[in-house]
Protein backbone atom coordinates (compact mmCIF):
# COMPACT_ATOMS: atom_id res chain seq x y z
CA UNK A 1 0.00 0.00 0.00
CA UNK A 2 2.95 2.29 0.49
CA UNK A 3 3.24 3.09 -3.20
CA UNK A 4 -0.27 4.48 -3.10
CA UNK A 5 0.46 6.55 0.01
CA UNK A 6 -1.33 6.42 3.33
CA UNK A 7 -1.67 10.01 4.44
CA UNK A 8 -5.13 10.61 5.92
CA UNK A 9 -5.19 14.08 4.45
CA UNK A 10 -3.05 14.57 1.34
CA UNK A 11 -0.63 17.43 1.86
CA UNK A 12 -1.48 19.35 -1.28
CA UNK A 13 -5.10 19.48 -0.21
CA UNK A 14 -4.45 20.79 3.25
CA UNK A 15 -5.79 24.29 3.52
CA UNK A 16 -3.25 26.08 5.68
CA UNK A 17 -4.62 29.59 5.37
CA UNK A 18 -6.83 29.45 8.52
CA UNK A 19 -3.90 27.99 10.49
CA UNK A 20 -1.92 31.14 9.72
CA UNK A 21 -4.66 33.38 11.08
CA UNK A 22 -3.66 33.04 14.74
CA UNK A 23 0.04 33.94 14.23
CA UNK A 24 -1.04 36.68 11.80
CA UNK A 25 -3.39 38.23 14.36
CA UNK A 26 -0.73 37.91 17.06
CA UNK A 27 1.93 39.59 14.91
CA UNK A 28 -0.49 42.34 13.90
CA UNK A 29 -1.25 43.00 17.57
CA UNK A 30 2.44 43.31 18.57
CA UNK A 31 2.99 46.93 17.41
CA UNK A 32 -0.41 47.93 18.78
CA UNK A 33 0.28 46.51 22.22
CA UNK A 34 3.73 48.13 22.27
CA UNK A 35 5.40 46.28 25.12
CA UNK A 36 6.82 42.88 24.12
CA UNK A 37 6.43 41.40 27.60
CA UNK A 38 2.78 42.51 27.78
CA UNK A 39 2.20 41.09 24.30
CA UNK A 40 3.69 37.71 25.31
CA UNK A 41 1.58 37.62 28.46
CA UNK A 42 -1.60 38.51 26.56
CA UNK A 43 -0.85 35.99 23.83
CA UNK A 44 -0.10 33.10 26.18
CA UNK A 45 -3.12 33.91 28.33
CA UNK A 46 -5.22 33.90 25.16
CA UNK A 47 -3.80 30.57 24.01
CA UNK A 48 -4.48 29.01 27.42
CA UNK A 49 -8.05 30.32 27.42
CA UNK A 50 -8.42 29.16 23.81
CA UNK A 51 -7.32 25.65 24.72
CA UNK A 52 -9.96 25.40 27.44
CA UNK A 53 -12.63 26.70 25.08
CA UNK A 54 -11.47 24.18 22.49
CA UNK A 55 -11.78 21.30 24.94
CA UNK A 56 -15.35 22.36 25.70
CA UNK A 57 -16.33 23.16 22.11
CA UNK A 58 -14.77 20.12 20.41
CA UNK A 59 -17.40 17.78 21.83
CA UNK A 60 -20.19 20.12 20.77
CA UNK A 61 -18.95 20.42 17.20
CA UNK A 62 -18.68 16.64 16.84
CA UNK A 63 -22.18 16.15 18.22
CA UNK A 64 -23.54 18.80 15.88
CA UNK A 65 -21.59 17.55 12.87
CA UNK A 66 -22.37 13.88 13.28
CA UNK A 67 -25.81 13.92 14.84
CA UNK A 68 -27.15 17.23 13.50
CA UNK A 69 -28.22 18.01 17.06
CA UNK A 70 -28.25 21.53 18.45
CA UNK A 71 -27.33 20.68 22.02
CA UNK A 72 -27.71 23.74 24.21
CA UNK A 73 -27.55 21.31 27.13
CA UNK A 74 -23.79 21.00 26.54
CA UNK A 75 -23.30 23.77 29.12
CA UNK A 76 -24.80 21.55 31.81
CA UNK A 77 -21.94 19.07 31.43
CA UNK A 78 -19.40 21.87 31.88
CA UNK A 79 -20.92 22.81 35.24
CA UNK A 80 -21.49 19.21 36.32
CA UNK A 81 -17.90 18.27 35.46
CA UNK A 82 -16.56 21.14 37.53
CA UNK A 83 -18.82 20.33 40.50
CA UNK A 84 -18.03 16.61 40.31
CA UNK A 85 -14.35 17.52 40.60
CA UNK A 86 -15.10 19.87 43.50
CA UNK A 87 -16.78 17.01 45.38
CA UNK A 88 -13.58 14.96 45.14
CA UNK A 89 -11.26 17.84 46.08
CA UNK A 90 -11.44 17.29 49.89
CA UNK A 91 -10.49 13.62 49.46
CA UNK A 92 -7.44 14.63 47.44
CA UNK A 93 -6.45 17.55 49.66
CA UNK A 94 -3.15 15.89 50.58
CA UNK A 95 -2.17 15.56 46.93
CA UNK A 96 -3.50 18.99 45.92
CA UNK A 97 -1.73 20.85 48.71
CA UNK A 98 1.54 18.94 48.44
CA UNK A 99 4.40 21.06 47.20
CA UNK A 100 5.06 18.60 44.41
CA UNK A 101 4.19 19.00 40.74
CA UNK A 102 3.90 15.23 40.40
CA UNK A 103 1.34 14.82 43.21
CA UNK A 104 -0.58 17.86 41.96
CA UNK A 105 -0.73 16.39 38.46
CA UNK A 106 -1.91 13.04 39.82
CA UNK A 107 -4.66 14.85 41.70
CA UNK A 108 -5.65 16.86 38.62
CA UNK A 109 -5.79 13.70 36.52
CA UNK A 110 -7.97 12.01 39.16
CA UNK A 111 -10.35 15.00 39.19
CA UNK A 112 -10.48 15.04 35.39
CA UNK A 113 -11.12 11.28 35.26
CA UNK A 114 -13.99 11.53 37.72
CA UNK A 115 -15.51 14.51 35.92
CA UNK A 116 -15.28 12.73 32.56
CA UNK A 117 -16.81 9.51 33.85
CA UNK A 118 -19.69 11.34 35.56
CA UNK A 119 -20.45 13.59 32.57
CA UNK A 120 -19.97 10.74 30.10
CA UNK A 121 -22.54 8.60 31.93
CA UNK A 122 -24.92 11.53 32.29
CA UNK A 123 -24.40 12.19 28.59
CA UNK A 124 -25.60 8.65 27.88
CA UNK A 125 -28.77 9.24 29.90
CA UNK A 126 -29.25 12.70 28.33
CA UNK A 127 -28.99 11.28 24.80
CA UNK A 128 -31.37 8.39 25.49
CA UNK A 129 -34.00 10.38 27.39
CA UNK A 130 -33.84 13.90 25.99
CA UNK A 131 -32.13 13.86 22.60
CA UNK A 132 -33.32 10.59 21.05
CA UNK A 133 -37.01 11.56 20.78
CA UNK A 134 -36.17 14.76 18.91
CA UNK A 135 -33.67 13.65 16.26
CA UNK A 136 -34.18 15.68 13.10
CA UNK A 137 -36.38 18.28 14.83
CA UNK A 138 -34.20 21.33 15.41
CA UNK A 139 -36.77 23.53 17.12
CA UNK A 140 -37.66 20.81 19.61
CA UNK A 141 -33.96 20.12 20.16
CA UNK A 142 -33.40 23.73 21.17
CA UNK A 143 -36.38 23.66 23.52
CA UNK A 144 -35.60 20.36 25.24
CA UNK A 145 -31.85 20.90 25.52
CA UNK A 146 -32.29 24.41 26.95
CA UNK A 147 -34.81 22.84 29.32
CA UNK A 148 -32.29 20.16 30.24
CA UNK A 149 -29.66 22.82 30.86
CA UNK A 150 -31.98 24.77 33.18
CA UNK A 151 -33.00 21.64 35.08
CA UNK A 152 -29.36 20.56 35.51
CA UNK A 153 -28.41 24.02 36.71
CA UNK A 154 -31.23 24.06 39.25
CA UNK A 155 -30.27 20.60 40.50
CA UNK A 156 -26.78 21.97 41.14
CA UNK A 157 -28.33 24.93 42.98
CA UNK A 158 -30.43 22.52 45.08
CA UNK A 159 -27.41 20.38 45.99
CA UNK A 160 -24.61 22.94 46.34
CA UNK A 161 -26.55 26.18 46.87
CA UNK A 162 -26.66 29.26 44.65
CA UNK A 163 -23.45 30.82 45.95
CA UNK A 164 -20.12 30.34 44.31
CA UNK A 165 -17.72 27.69 45.56
CA UNK A 166 -13.98 28.23 45.67
CA UNK A 167 -11.80 25.83 43.71
CA UNK A 168 -8.26 26.50 44.77
CA UNK A 169 -5.45 25.72 42.38
CA UNK A 170 -3.05 22.92 43.39
CA UNK A 171 0.06 24.32 45.04
CA UNK A 172 2.50 23.79 42.18
CA UNK A 173 0.10 25.36 39.67
CA UNK A 174 -0.01 28.69 41.48
CA UNK A 175 2.19 31.63 40.66
CA UNK A 176 4.00 32.42 37.48
CA UNK A 177 7.11 31.44 35.57
CA UNK A 178 9.19 34.54 34.97
CA UNK A 179 11.46 34.91 31.94
CA UNK A 180 12.99 38.38 32.05
CA UNK A 181 10.06 40.79 31.84
CA UNK A 182 7.65 38.08 30.79
CA UNK A 183 5.50 36.38 33.43
CA UNK A 184 3.53 33.28 32.45
CA UNK A 185 1.02 31.86 34.91
CA UNK A 186 1.83 28.23 35.57
CA UNK A 187 -1.76 27.03 35.29
CA UNK A 188 -1.98 28.53 31.82
CA UNK A 189 0.95 26.36 30.75
CA UNK A 190 -0.89 23.33 32.18
CA UNK A 191 -4.04 24.36 30.26
CA UNK A 192 -2.09 24.65 27.02
CA UNK A 193 -0.53 21.21 27.53
CA UNK A 194 -3.90 19.58 28.34
CA UNK A 195 -5.53 21.30 25.34
CA UNK A 196 -2.77 20.16 22.99
CA UNK A 197 -3.02 16.61 24.34
CA UNK A 198 -6.78 16.54 23.78
CA UNK A 199 -6.32 17.90 20.26
CA UNK A 200 -3.61 15.36 19.46
CA UNK A 201 -5.69 12.45 20.77
CA UNK A 202 -8.72 13.63 18.79
CA UNK A 203 -6.68 13.93 15.58
CA UNK A 204 -5.20 10.50 16.20
CA UNK A 205 -8.59 8.91 16.76
CA UNK A 206 -10.25 10.71 13.84
CA UNK A 207 -7.46 10.09 11.32
CA UNK A 208 -5.97 6.77 12.35
CA UNK A 209 -8.81 4.59 13.61
CA UNK A 210 -11.86 3.01 12.04
CA UNK A 211 -14.11 4.69 14.61
CA UNK A 212 -12.61 8.01 13.57
CA UNK A 213 -13.16 7.18 9.92
CA UNK A 214 -16.79 6.36 10.69
CA UNK A 215 -17.24 9.61 12.58
CA UNK A 216 -15.76 11.66 9.73
CA UNK A 217 -17.89 9.81 7.19
CA UNK A 218 -20.97 10.13 9.40
CA UNK A 219 -20.50 13.88 9.68
CA UNK A 220 -20.68 14.03 5.87
CA UNK A 221 -23.37 11.50 5.04
CA UNK A 222 -24.90 9.44 7.83
CA UNK A 223 -27.34 7.68 5.52
CA UNK A 224 -24.52 6.29 3.37
CA UNK A 225 -22.66 5.09 6.45
CA UNK A 226 -25.78 3.10 7.35
CA UNK A 227 -26.04 1.76 3.80
CA UNK A 228 -22.49 0.44 4.20
CA UNK A 229 -23.65 -1.61 7.17
CA UNK A 230 -22.81 0.50 10.20
CA UNK A 231 -25.34 1.35 12.92
CA UNK A 232 -24.88 5.09 13.10
CA UNK A 233 -27.21 5.46 16.09
CA UNK A 234 -24.74 3.45 18.19
CA UNK A 235 -22.01 5.77 16.99
CA UNK A 236 -24.22 8.72 17.98
CA UNK A 237 -24.42 7.48 21.56
CA UNK A 238 -20.66 6.98 21.77
CA UNK A 239 -19.90 10.40 20.31
CA UNK A 240 -22.45 12.07 22.56
CA UNK A 241 -20.89 10.45 25.62
CA UNK A 242 -17.41 11.49 24.46
CA UNK A 243 -18.64 15.03 23.77
CA UNK A 244 -20.21 15.26 27.21
CA UNK A 245 -17.05 13.89 28.84
CA UNK A 246 -14.97 16.51 27.01
CA UNK A 247 -17.34 19.19 28.34
CA UNK A 248 -16.76 17.74 31.83
CA UNK A 249 -12.99 17.92 31.31
CA UNK A 250 -13.37 21.48 30.06
CA UNK A 251 -15.46 22.26 33.13
CA UNK A 252 -12.65 21.14 35.47
CA UNK A 253 -10.07 23.19 33.56
CA UNK A 254 -12.40 26.20 33.37
CA UNK A 255 -13.23 25.90 37.08
CA UNK A 256 -9.56 25.97 38.07
CA UNK A 257 -8.98 28.85 35.65
CA UNK A 258 -11.69 30.91 37.36
CA UNK A 259 -10.93 29.40 40.81
CA UNK A 260 -14.65 29.64 41.55
CA UNK A 261 -17.63 27.51 40.57
CA UNK A 262 -21.21 28.62 39.99
CA UNK A 263 -24.10 26.51 38.73
CA UNK A 264 -24.44 28.86 35.75
CA UNK A 265 -20.78 28.67 34.72
CA UNK A 266 -21.60 26.31 31.86
CA UNK A 267 -24.44 28.38 30.56
CA UNK A 268 -22.29 31.52 30.77
CA UNK A 269 -19.64 30.13 28.45
CA UNK A 270 -22.01 28.62 25.88
CA UNK A 271 -22.33 31.72 23.71
CA UNK A 272 -18.57 31.77 23.30
CA UNK A 273 -18.55 28.06 22.57
CA UNK A 274 -21.20 28.40 19.87
CA UNK A 275 -19.25 31.25 18.28
CA UNK A 276 -16.17 29.02 18.17
CA UNK A 277 -18.11 26.13 16.62
CA UNK A 278 -19.58 28.40 13.93
CA UNK A 279 -16.23 30.05 13.17
CA UNK A 280 -14.51 26.68 12.89
CA UNK A 281 -17.14 25.17 10.59
CA UNK A 282 -19.89 22.99 12.02
CA UNK A 283 -18.54 19.51 12.68
CA UNK A 284 -14.87 20.37 12.10
CA UNK A 285 -12.48 19.58 14.96
CA UNK A 286 -9.54 21.33 13.27
CA UNK A 287 -11.68 24.40 12.63
CA UNK A 288 -12.84 24.33 16.22
CA UNK A 289 -9.23 24.34 17.43
CA UNK A 290 -8.23 27.31 15.27
CA UNK A 291 -11.51 29.09 16.05
CA UNK A 292 -11.05 28.72 19.81
CA UNK A 293 -7.51 30.09 19.73
CA UNK A 294 -8.55 32.93 17.45
CA UNK A 295 -11.53 33.93 19.60
CA UNK A 296 -9.46 33.87 22.78
CA UNK A 297 -6.44 35.85 21.53
CA UNK A 298 -8.65 38.44 19.81
CA UNK A 299 -10.66 38.84 23.03
CA UNK A 300 -7.44 39.35 25.00
CA UNK A 301 -5.92 41.90 22.61
CA UNK A 302 -9.21 43.78 22.31
CA UNK A 303 -9.68 43.77 26.07
CA UNK A 304 -6.26 45.36 26.45
CA UNK A 305 -6.37 47.80 23.53
CA UNK A 306 -10.04 48.82 23.45
CA UNK A 307 -11.88 47.51 26.51
CA UNK A 308 -15.20 48.94 25.30
CA UNK A 309 -14.98 46.76 22.20
CA UNK A 310 -14.15 43.59 24.14
CA UNK A 311 -17.77 42.59 24.61
CA UNK A 312 -18.48 42.60 20.88
CA UNK A 313 -15.08 41.48 19.60
CA UNK A 314 -16.13 37.84 19.25
CA UNK A 315 -19.29 38.71 17.35
CA UNK A 316 -17.27 40.99 15.04
CA UNK A 317 -14.70 38.27 14.54
CA UNK A 318 -17.42 35.75 13.67
CA UNK A 319 -18.97 38.20 11.20
CA UNK A 320 -15.61 38.79 9.51
CA UNK A 321 -14.81 35.09 9.29
CA UNK A 322 -18.25 34.30 7.85
CA UNK A 323 -17.88 37.09 5.30
CA UNK A 324 -14.62 35.46 4.24
CA UNK A 325 -15.78 31.85 4.50
CA UNK A 326 -19.52 31.60 4.85
CA UNK A 327 -19.43 28.03 6.21
CA UNK A 328 -16.59 28.61 8.66
CA UNK A 329 -12.83 28.07 8.48
CA UNK A 330 -12.95 24.36 7.66
CA UNK A 331 -16.40 23.54 6.32
CA UNK A 332 -17.41 19.90 6.33
CA UNK A 333 -18.42 18.75 2.84
CA UNK A 334 -22.17 18.25 3.32
CA UNK A 335 -22.85 21.43 5.26
CA UNK B 1 -32.81 -17.83 -16.56
CA UNK B 2 -32.37 -19.97 -13.46
CA UNK B 3 -35.38 -21.76 -11.99
CA UNK B 4 -34.10 -21.24 -8.49
CA UNK B 5 -36.22 -18.93 -6.33
CA UNK B 6 -35.38 -15.27 -6.90
CA UNK B 7 -32.70 -13.79 -4.67
CA UNK B 8 -34.81 -10.70 -4.09
CA UNK B 9 -38.55 -10.52 -4.18
CA UNK B 10 -40.86 -7.56 -3.71
CA UNK B 11 -44.51 -8.35 -3.23
CA UNK B 12 -47.19 -5.66 -3.21
CA UNK B 13 -44.76 -3.07 -1.84
CA UNK B 14 -46.20 0.35 -1.08
CA UNK B 15 -44.06 3.28 0.04
CA UNK B 16 -45.21 6.69 1.21
CA UNK B 17 -42.89 9.69 1.43
CA UNK B 18 -44.65 12.25 3.56
CA UNK B 19 -48.09 12.73 2.00
CA UNK B 20 -47.05 11.19 -1.32
CA UNK B 21 -47.88 7.61 -2.25
CA UNK B 22 -44.88 6.71 -4.40
CA UNK B 23 -44.81 2.92 -4.69
CA UNK B 24 -48.28 1.55 -5.25
CA UNK B 25 -47.93 -2.20 -5.09
CA UNK B 26 -44.57 -3.12 -6.60
CA UNK B 27 -44.13 -6.78 -7.52
CA UNK B 28 -40.59 -7.56 -8.59
CA UNK B 29 -38.51 -10.73 -8.67
CA UNK B 30 -34.76 -10.46 -9.16
CA UNK B 31 -33.33 -13.79 -10.33
CA UNK B 32 -30.09 -15.12 -8.85
CA UNK B 33 -26.89 -14.72 -10.82
CA UNK B 34 -28.42 -12.34 -13.36
CA UNK B 35 -28.28 -8.65 -14.11
CA UNK B 36 -31.75 -7.17 -13.97
CA UNK B 37 -32.44 -3.75 -15.40
CA UNK B 38 -35.12 -1.62 -13.79
CA UNK B 39 -36.30 0.87 -16.36
CA UNK B 40 -38.97 3.53 -16.47
CA UNK B 41 -39.63 7.19 -17.00
CA UNK B 42 -38.57 9.85 -14.49
CA UNK B 43 -40.75 9.70 -11.41
CA UNK B 44 -41.85 6.11 -12.04
CA UNK B 45 -40.56 5.00 -8.64
CA UNK B 46 -37.29 3.25 -9.54
CA UNK B 47 -35.07 5.05 -7.03
CA UNK B 48 -37.74 4.73 -4.36
CA UNK B 49 -37.82 0.99 -5.03
CA UNK B 50 -34.07 0.69 -4.38
CA UNK B 51 -34.28 2.89 -1.28
CA UNK B 52 -37.17 0.82 0.03
CA UNK B 53 -35.20 -2.40 -0.50
CA UNK B 54 -32.32 -0.82 1.47
CA UNK B 55 -34.65 0.24 4.28
CA UNK B 56 -33.85 3.91 3.73
CA UNK B 57 -37.57 4.37 3.29
CA UNK B 58 -39.80 1.80 4.87
CA UNK B 59 -42.59 0.05 3.02
CA UNK B 60 -46.03 0.92 4.38
CA UNK B 61 -47.43 -2.33 2.97
CA UNK B 62 -46.15 -5.41 1.20
CA UNK B 63 -43.05 -7.52 1.74
CA UNK B 64 -39.40 -7.47 0.67
CA UNK B 65 -37.72 -10.86 0.82
CA UNK B 66 -33.98 -11.31 0.35
CA UNK B 67 -32.34 -14.71 0.19
CA UNK B 68 -35.30 -16.26 1.98
CA UNK B 69 -35.49 -13.68 4.81
CA UNK B 70 -38.22 -11.08 5.17
CA UNK B 71 -36.20 -7.84 5.40
CA UNK B 72 -39.14 -5.45 5.12
CA UNK B 73 -38.76 -4.04 8.62
CA UNK B 74 -35.01 -4.46 8.98
CA UNK B 75 -32.76 -1.51 9.69
CA UNK B 76 -30.56 -0.35 6.80
CA UNK B 77 -27.24 -1.55 8.34
CA UNK B 78 -28.68 -5.03 8.87
CA UNK B 79 -29.87 -5.14 5.26
CA UNK B 80 -26.39 -4.12 4.08
CA UNK B 81 -24.81 -6.75 6.32
CA UNK B 82 -27.08 -9.41 4.83
CA UNK B 83 -24.99 -8.99 1.67
CA UNK B 84 -26.34 -6.06 -0.33
CA UNK B 85 -24.05 -3.42 -1.83
CA UNK B 86 -25.80 -0.16 -2.68
CA UNK B 87 -24.73 2.58 -5.06
CA UNK B 88 -27.14 5.51 -4.73
CA UNK B 89 -28.09 7.87 -7.54
CA UNK B 90 -26.14 10.63 -5.78
CA UNK B 91 -23.13 8.28 -5.54
CA UNK B 92 -22.87 8.95 -1.80
CA UNK B 93 -19.11 9.22 -1.75
CA UNK B 94 -17.49 10.85 1.27
CA UNK B 95 -15.93 13.93 -0.28
CA UNK B 96 -13.66 14.79 2.66
CA UNK B 97 -12.27 11.25 2.85
CA UNK B 98 -9.59 10.01 0.46
CA UNK B 99 -10.25 7.35 -2.16
CA UNK B 100 -8.41 4.92 0.12
CA UNK B 101 -10.53 5.82 3.13
CA UNK B 102 -13.76 5.50 1.16
CA UNK B 103 -12.81 1.96 0.20
CA UNK B 104 -11.45 1.14 3.65
CA UNK B 105 -14.77 2.08 5.21
CA UNK B 106 -16.66 -0.13 2.79
CA UNK B 107 -14.45 -3.11 3.62
CA UNK B 108 -16.49 -3.90 6.69
CA UNK B 109 -14.98 -7.27 7.45
CA UNK B 110 -11.44 -5.96 8.02
CA UNK B 111 -8.50 -4.81 5.91
CA UNK B 112 -8.99 -4.49 2.16
CA UNK B 113 -8.26 -7.72 0.31
CA UNK B 114 -5.25 -6.89 -1.90
CA UNK B 115 -6.21 -9.28 -4.70
CA UNK B 116 -9.70 -7.81 -4.89
CA UNK B 117 -8.27 -4.29 -4.80
CA UNK B 118 -6.02 -5.09 -7.77
CA UNK B 119 -9.02 -6.51 -9.59
CA UNK B 120 -10.87 -3.22 -8.96
CA UNK B 121 -7.85 -1.18 -10.05
CA UNK B 122 -7.89 -3.19 -13.27
CA UNK B 123 -11.47 -2.09 -13.85
CA UNK B 124 -11.03 1.50 -12.66
CA UNK B 125 -7.33 2.51 -13.01
CA UNK B 126 -8.14 6.10 -12.02
CA UNK B 127 -8.76 4.97 -8.45
CA UNK B 128 -5.18 3.75 -8.07
CA UNK B 129 -3.86 6.97 -9.58
CA UNK B 130 -5.84 9.14 -7.19
CA UNK B 131 -5.58 6.78 -4.22
CA UNK B 132 -4.56 9.46 -1.72
CA UNK B 133 -6.69 12.28 -3.06
CA UNK B 134 -9.79 13.53 -1.29
CA UNK B 135 -12.73 11.99 -3.13
CA UNK B 136 -14.37 15.40 -3.42
CA UNK B 137 -11.84 16.54 -6.02
CA UNK B 138 -12.46 13.62 -8.40
CA UNK B 139 -14.38 14.14 -11.64
CA UNK B 140 -18.00 12.97 -11.89
CA UNK B 141 -16.99 9.80 -13.70
CA UNK B 142 -14.25 9.01 -11.19
CA UNK B 143 -16.68 9.55 -8.34
CA UNK B 144 -19.08 7.08 -9.95
CA UNK B 145 -16.20 4.60 -10.33
CA UNK B 146 -15.37 5.03 -6.65
CA UNK B 147 -18.99 4.60 -5.67
CA UNK B 148 -19.25 1.33 -7.59
CA UNK B 149 -15.82 0.16 -6.42
CA UNK B 150 -16.92 0.77 -2.84
CA UNK B 151 -19.84 -1.60 -3.32
CA UNK B 152 -17.51 -4.16 -4.95
CA UNK B 153 -14.68 -4.03 -2.42
CA UNK B 154 -16.11 -7.07 -0.68
CA UNK B 155 -18.13 -9.90 -2.24
CA UNK B 156 -21.86 -9.20 -2.02
CA UNK B 157 -24.82 -11.37 -2.89
CA UNK B 158 -26.65 -8.47 -4.50
CA UNK B 159 -25.68 -5.11 -5.93
CA UNK B 160 -28.26 -2.33 -6.16
CA UNK B 161 -26.99 0.35 -8.51
CA UNK B 162 -28.95 3.50 -9.23
CA UNK B 163 -28.34 5.17 -12.60
CA UNK B 164 -24.61 4.46 -12.95
CA UNK B 165 -24.36 6.28 -16.31
CA UNK B 166 -26.14 9.46 -15.27
CA UNK B 167 -24.29 12.49 -16.61
CA UNK B 168 -21.26 10.49 -17.76
CA UNK B 169 -19.32 10.88 -21.01
CA UNK B 170 -19.58 8.02 -23.56
CA UNK B 171 -16.00 6.91 -22.90
CA UNK B 172 -16.72 6.54 -19.20
CA UNK B 173 -19.95 4.67 -19.95
CA UNK B 174 -17.94 2.20 -22.04
CA UNK B 175 -15.65 1.78 -19.03
CA UNK B 176 -18.69 1.11 -16.85
CA UNK B 177 -20.04 -1.48 -19.27
CA UNK B 178 -16.69 -3.30 -19.16
CA UNK B 179 -16.72 -3.19 -15.36
CA UNK B 180 -20.25 -4.58 -15.13
CA UNK B 181 -19.38 -7.36 -17.59
CA UNK B 182 -16.46 -8.28 -15.34
CA UNK B 183 -18.68 -8.20 -12.28
CA UNK B 184 -21.25 -10.40 -14.02
CA UNK B 185 -18.68 -13.13 -14.59
CA UNK B 186 -19.11 -14.36 -11.06
CA UNK B 187 -22.10 -16.74 -11.04
CA UNK B 188 -22.85 -15.80 -7.42
CA UNK B 189 -23.32 -12.14 -8.23
CA UNK B 190 -26.77 -10.72 -8.72
CA UNK B 191 -27.22 -7.15 -9.87
CA UNK B 192 -30.22 -4.85 -10.03
CA UNK B 193 -29.52 -1.67 -11.97
CA UNK B 194 -31.82 1.32 -12.31
CA UNK B 195 -31.11 2.91 -15.66
CA UNK B 196 -32.40 5.49 -18.11
CA UNK B 197 -29.86 4.75 -20.85
CA UNK B 198 -31.50 2.05 -22.94
CA UNK B 199 -28.35 1.29 -24.93
CA UNK B 200 -26.49 0.61 -21.71
CA UNK B 201 -29.37 -1.47 -20.39
CA UNK B 202 -29.63 -3.46 -23.62
CA UNK B 203 -25.95 -4.23 -23.71
CA UNK B 204 -25.82 -5.64 -20.19
CA UNK B 205 -29.23 -6.75 -18.98
CA UNK B 206 -30.31 -10.35 -18.68
CA UNK B 207 -33.73 -9.54 -17.27
CA UNK B 208 -35.74 -6.35 -17.26
CA UNK B 209 -38.58 -4.79 -15.31
CA UNK B 210 -40.26 -1.60 -16.36
CA UNK B 211 -41.97 0.70 -13.86
CA UNK B 212 -44.66 3.29 -14.35
CA UNK B 213 -46.65 5.23 -11.75
CA UNK B 214 -45.22 3.30 -8.80
CA UNK B 215 -45.83 -0.17 -10.22
CA UNK B 216 -43.94 -2.73 -12.28
CA UNK B 217 -45.84 -2.81 -15.57
CA UNK B 218 -43.62 -5.23 -17.44
CA UNK B 219 -41.16 -7.96 -16.52
CA UNK B 220 -39.31 -10.33 -18.79
CA UNK B 221 -36.01 -10.89 -20.53
CA UNK B 222 -33.96 -7.97 -21.79
CA UNK B 223 -33.53 -9.70 -25.13
CA UNK B 224 -37.28 -9.86 -25.65
CA UNK B 225 -37.73 -6.16 -24.87
CA UNK B 226 -34.74 -5.24 -27.07
CA UNK B 227 -36.38 -7.05 -30.00
CA UNK B 228 -39.84 -5.57 -29.53
CA UNK B 229 -39.86 -1.97 -30.74
CA UNK B 230 -43.57 -1.49 -30.15
CA UNK B 231 -43.19 -2.59 -26.55
CA UNK B 232 -40.22 -0.26 -26.04
CA UNK B 233 -42.22 2.62 -27.43
CA UNK B 234 -45.24 1.81 -25.32
CA UNK B 235 -43.38 1.22 -22.06
CA UNK B 236 -40.52 3.67 -22.31
CA UNK B 237 -41.64 6.19 -24.90
CA UNK B 238 -38.56 5.40 -26.97
CA UNK B 239 -38.50 6.38 -30.61
CA UNK B 240 -37.45 3.58 -32.88
CA UNK B 241 -34.42 5.33 -34.33
CA UNK B 242 -32.96 6.41 -31.02
CA UNK B 243 -31.26 3.19 -30.10
CA UNK B 244 -30.86 1.22 -33.29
Amino acid sequence: MTARGASPVPLHHRDLLPVLLVPAVALAALPLVGSFSTWVTLTLAGLAMGMIIFIIASGLTLVFGLMDVLNFGHGAFISIGAYAAAVLVPSLAGFLHADSLFYNLVALLALIALAMVVTGLLGYAFERIIIMPVYGQHLKQILVTVGGLIVAEQILVAIFGPVQIALTLPTAFRGALVFGDVAIERYRVIAVVVGLLVFAVMLLVLNRTRIGLLIRAGVENGEMVEALGYHIRRLFVGVFMAGSALAGLGGVMWGFYRETLTPAMGMDVMVLVFIVVVIGGLGSVGGCFIGALLVAVVANYTGFLAPKLALVSNILLMALILLWRSRGLYPVAKR
Amino acid sequence: MSEAPPLLNLSGVNTHIGPYHILQGVDLAVPRGALTMLLGRNGAGKTTTLRTIMGLWHASAGAVTFDGADITAWATPDIARAGIGYVPETMGIFADLTVRENLLLAARCGPIDEARLHWIFGLFPALEKFWSLAAGVLSGGQKQMLSIARAMIEPRKLFLIDEPTKGLAPAIIANMIAAFRELKKSPDTTILVVEQNFLFAKSLGDAVAVMDNGRVVHAGTMAALADDRDLQHRLLGLHLDQHQ
